[in-house]
């Protein structure tokens, strides 16, 4: 320990939460809105009457939770261009940039995982809700909007925001692809000086910090959600 | 849009001189099992005794086993890869880290990522063991000391034996979790399944037969766990005791 550079972490901190950490923020901030969005959409659909749709969000969801988020990475990072093509009609595989790629592959994979949790929120509000919805007049949206959901959401708002802790750890693996997010920016400093040591020490210190914090808010809100109610 | 399939592909050799790439594939499948299998051994035993501490009525060994799970939950398993590789044998005596950075490969990736997935791992399991043990009424523990058993005793014969069968459905995905896990492993050299679909794609330029494999491969491994662990829960079941739910996803 007596060679510890703290150094080479003053030299490059700056660098680290300007390029690094700011990737890191974006990819979780985008992939948590639409992880939840599409997550609560197949959560619907995998709730819903219609045996194809639930199906189809059954097996979606299974799938992405049996394989592990690299091989995940890996597919969606190749395949996305060749479903941009087939979108806009191109004949070549079109070029996706590194940041929209794993916005696309966290927010689809995430979804899988929010899915679960919206589902169990779904289903934990009482069936006679929803019937004295439709009593009411409502249709299907907005008994959804307005009476379900809402509360689903609120109940599960602590497993959402500890999911998206997770979410945050998570993106760390975006290193495979060779993009600069906290880690990766750490990643090159380490090798650019050779101070693998504290580079990586730091990185952890960092993570921690913030998950830890963010743990802790989170126990609190449950808390506050539990005096509440 | 153009792709060309070619679904043969399997059957031809693969460049590193093994074999076809389906072979590789499965001796990249035999890391894969090798790696989560040795963790799982790591994780049982250590976030058993983490679990059986944090219930325990000793103050300091609650807070150690709190700060233990803390620690090792709010770093990313990527980011704890690259300490147990990259940094571990720096802090170690100069002559023990020069034999570590030497170990031959594939030795040299596969102990790091086991003793990481391992102690990662353990954290989880840790949370799980505590769980079980807290769903049991607290009259148990203190009919067992009224018996005059001692404490470990109490929790070897009444609590550890009910808990473990409790919580084996979340066993069974924390299971999983350190199987699709140790593809992160790759990151330090180990050529597991991953690493192997990954190196297919690079040397034959099918990407989406080598993912297509890696991934039937993966669901299939997920498949004998899910049936094999249900036969256990029967064979070991309690009747009238159900899993506890413990919040909170993971990967």
């Amino acid at each position: 320990m007596g060679d510890f550079d703290f150094n080479v972490i003053q030299r490059s901190w700056v660098y680290l939460f300007k390029e690094g950490m700011t990737f890191t923020l974006t990819l979780t901030a985008m992939a948590m809105v639409g992880g939840i969005f599409f997550g609560t959409l197949l959560a619907m659909m995998r709730l819903s009457k219609f045996k194809a749709l639930s199906m189809f969000a059954a097996g979606y969801v299974n799938l992405v939770r049996s394989i592990p988020l690299l091989l995940v990475i890996f597919w969606f990072y190749f395949l996305v261009p060749y479903i941009g093509a087939w979108v806009i009609g191109s004949p070549t595989p079109i070029k996706v940039g590194a940041f929209w790629s794993s916005v696309i592959t966290f927010t689809m994979f995430e979804a899988a995982y929010y899915s679960e949790i919206m589902r169990a929120g779904i289903q934990a509000i009482p069936r006679g809700q929803v019937w004295a919805g439709y009593a009411l007049g409502l249709n299907y949206w907005q008994t959804m909007g307005t009476i379900v959901l809402p509360q689903a959401f609120r109940n599960m708002l602590p497993i959402l925001l500890t999911q998206t802790i997770i979410l945050f750890q998570d993106t760390s693996l975006v290193y495979v692809l060779s993009i600069t997010d906290f880690l990766g920016a750490a990643a090159k400093v380490a090798q650019r000086d050779g101070r693998l040591v504290e580079m990586y020490t730091f990185a952890a210190l960092v993570y921690f910090v913030i998950c830890f914090g963010l743990s802790l808010l989170v126990k609190r809100l449950q808390a506050r959600i539990a005096i509440v109610r | 849009m153009q792709y060309n399939w070619n679904w043969k592909i399997f059957w031809e050799a693969s460049p590193d001189g093994s074999g076809t790439y389906l072979s590789t594939l499965f001796v990249g499948l035999q890391w894969t099992l090798a790696t989560a299998l040795s963790a799982w051994i790591i994780a049982l035993v250590v976030g058993s005794l983490l679990g059986v501490i944090r219930t325990s009525p000793i103050k300091w060994a609650v807070r150690l086993g709190d700060a233990y799970v803390e620690l090792f939950r709010n770093i990313p398993l990527l980011v704890q890869m690259f300490l147990w590789y990259f940094v571990l044998p720096e802090l170690m005596p100069k002559a023990l880290g020069t034999a570590i950075k030497q170990m031959p490969p594939p030795w040299g990736s596969f102990v790091p990522a086991v003793l990481c997935l391992g102690f990662f791992t353990a954290a989880r399991v840790a949370e799980q063991v505590k769980a079980g043990i807290q769903t049991l009424p607290r009259g148990q523990t203190m009919a067992g000391t009224a018996m005059g058993l001692t404490l470990p005793q109490v929790y070897r014969f009444i609590l550890l034996p009910v808990a473990y069968r409790i919580i084996l459905p979340p066993m069974t995905s924390e299971f999983m979790n350190i199987i699709k896990n140790s593809s992160v492993a790759l990151t330090i050299g180990l050529v597991e399944l991953t690493a192997r679909a990954r190196a297919m794609q690079e040397y034959s330029f099918q990407v989406f037969e080598a993912f297509t494999a890696a991934t039937l491969i993966y669901i299939m491994v997920n498949i004998i766990v899910v049936f094999g662990m249900r036969w256990v829960e029967r064979k070991v079941a309690v009747p009238g005791f159900i899993g506890p739910q413990v919040a909170g996803g993971g990967h």
